[in-house]
């Protein structure tokens, strides 16, 4: 009779003297496929985040238009023939003040009116010798607003000359521009999305077609069709992640230096057209959000694409056993 | 070295003693291999497949095997031999369930295949060992991690399976080979190689294509005595093969596929 216990001690002084690797995994690192598709699913990321990050500006802008917009409205006085401008501009003022609902009544000053019409008229015109109409700028409270027709008609009883501007056909239209411009966004970040779920999912088939080899052993050798999919999907799920979280925060980190750039070089002419044309590049909360989102859906997707691909290569290896046509002959 | 080494003797249980000795290589591969074949006496005389008037043709062409009736026994030794392009490897794959018949009947483990669902095949396969023709071996795994596959895929834990693959890999003769790639191993030992992925599961069942097609005469010489330590461990052995040469030195049943039709000598 042998020991058992100096069979074990035997048995594992032999196992030490073997020296193994650590176990690879069954569907292999990256490989050049796999990096193209790393690459490819990077830039459509990058392309994705930066169409919402735009889009969600756009938004923020045209809403923080129409909240400006509507926080003010302008009552404007047209010289008349015996009419005391000064008198007139203080009554004006007063009236509106008196309202339930104005917060503030500011009166344009000769001065700023003067650099208002300076682009038309010029600079050094005498204002006295024009019939130029002055302004009230009154601040209302949004939640509260007053009532505009009894402010019409008590402006229009004390003031005949005074003609109050609510801007609602201007914020009307600036709204649905806004609304307009956001449809556009959205349809192109639909498209963007579209187009990035399609070169995502090919670019992934690409990929998983180099591994069909892998998927006929683990078939032959008794993987049920879940742990085969378990395997592919843990590696391009990384895959997806590195690629859309690469695109996603270059495109992140784009936006900051922006905004970056923006805060820094302030009240040059450069940063006041490219404001003038774009706007502030500060992205809100929303959109880093959104990039976080794109990611995950970029992740999820390739993911998916991977499980289905391999169910579906093993269905044809299983439809080759059902038609033997679609198989080689031996 | 593979193949010299005393056949294994039976137990009076029933159970087998391999006693294979393999100086400087496998000293352990005794105890591994009687883990691994615990054969009653029972199951024995049994079939293990059963073909009854198959036949199998690709599209509308003509039948490429026809009327096939046959049985493979339980512990039995078998050749499948014929000429190139008779159907060897497509019988081959009707008995690995990677194809189905146009017609009759094949019973395999006592189920009749067309009625076992897809999902089901892969707990079938893995009572059959296959040694494919073309080893399909993963090259990005090392000579132990390919030989492992079939019990990782199990979801078996790596330290329970670690020495039994180790022995395993010393009782075919790649104890020095463990840590290799298979770009860099011979077409032999790739061929055992695919062999010991085959055996490492316990088949009841060892289909090989081929195995002796890329090797030179006394590897295949070392290849055949290891198919016939393995029968005598009680696993039933299927080697497709053309080589006439492999068949003379063993008087094991020879079954032979000549346009589509198979005759079989006892």
């Amino acid at each position: 009779m042998t020991d058992p216990a100096a069979t074990a001690r035997d048995r594992g002084s032999k196992e030490r003297l073997v020296t193994l690797r650590p176990t690879a995994p069954i569907v292999p690192p990256v490989n050049v496929s796999g990096r193209a598709l790393m690459v490819v699913i990077a830039i459509m990321s990058f392309l994705c985040a930066v169409t919402l990050g735009a889009v969600t500006m756009v938004q923020e802008k045209a809403e923080a238009w129409q909240g400006d917009v509507s926080r003010e409205i302008t009552i404007q006085i047209k010289p008349e023939e015996g009419l005391d401008m000064d008198q007139a501009l203080i009554a004006v003022r007063d009236i509106v003040l008196g309202s339930p609902g104005a917060v503030a009544a500011r009166i344009v000053d000769r001065a700023s009116t003067a650099r208002l019409l300076e682009p038309w008229l010029g600079e050094g015109f005498d204002m006295d010798e024009l019939p130029v109409p002055r302004l009230v700028i009154v601040t209302i409270d949004e939640n509260n607003p007053p009532d505009f027709g009894a402010m019409r008609q008590a402006l229009a009883e004390a003031v005949p000359a005074a003609a109050l501007d609510d801007h609602r056909a201007w914020a009307d239209r600036l709204i649905s521009m806004a609304r307009i411009t956001v449809l556009i966004g959205v349809g192109i970040l639909s498209l963007m999305l579209a187009t990035t779920m399609l070169t995502v999912i090919f670019a992934t088939r690409g990929a998983m077609a180099g591994n069909r080899h892998i998927v006929e052993v683990l078939h032959f050798v008794g993987a049920e069709t879940g742990f085969i999919a378990s395997q592919f999907q843990r590696r391009f799920l990384l895959i997806g992640l590195k690629g859309a979280g690469v695109g996603g925060g270059v495109a992140a980190v784009v936006f900051l230096l922006l905004a970056a750039w923006q805060n820094h070089t302030m009240a040059t002419a450069l940063n006041d057209q490219a404001t003038a044309l774009f706007g502030r590049f500060s992205l809100s909360s929303a959109g880093y959000f959104g990039i976080v989102a794109i990611i995950a859906l970029i992740a999820a997707m390739t993911t998916l694409t991977t499980r289905l691909t391999v169910i579906r290569t093993i269905r044809e290896i299983d439809r080759q056993r059902a038609d033997p046509s679609l198989a080689e002959i031996g | 070295m593979l193949g010299e080494q005393p056949l294994p003797a039976r137990w009076p249980d029933g159970q087998l003693n391999l006693t294979l000795t393999m100086p400087g290589e496998c000293e352990a591969g005794e105890q591994t291999a009687r883990r691994m074949m615990h054969i009653r006496p029972r199951d024995r005389n049994r079939s293990l497949i059963h073909f009854e008037n198959v036949g199998l043709r690709y599209g509308m062409g003509p039948e490429v095997l026809r009327d096939l009736t046959f049985d493979i026994p339980k512990r039995s030794f078998q050749f499948l031999t014929g000429p190139s392009g008779a159907g060897k490897t497509t019988l081959m794959r009707l008995l690995f369930m990677s194809l189905k018949p146009t017609r009759g009947l094949i019973r395999m483990f006592d189920r009749d295949i067309s009625m076992i669902p897809g999902e089901e095949l892969p707990l079938l396969r893995r009572r059959i060992g296959i040694v494919f023709q073309d080893f399909r071996l993963l090259d990005h795994m090392t000579t132990y991690e390919n030989v492992a596959l079939p019990l990782r895929v199990r979801g078996k834990e790596e330290a329970s399976y670690r020495s039994d693959v180790i022995e395993l890999l010393k009782w075919v003769g790649l104890g020095e080979r463990i840590n290799v790639l298979p770009p860099v191993l011979s077409g032999g030992e790739k061929q055992r190689v695919a062999i010991a992925r085959a055996l490492i599961d316990q088949p009841e069942i060892l289909l090989a294509d081929e195995p002796t097609g890329n090797v030179d005469p006394p590897m295949a010489q070392r290849l055949l005595n290891l198919f016939i330590e393995l029968n005598r461990l009680g696993t039933a052995v299927i080697i497709a093969t053309h080589d006439l040469t492999l068949m003379d030195r063993v008087n094991a049943r020879r079954m032979i596929l000549s346009e589509g039709r198979l005759d079989i000598y006892d």
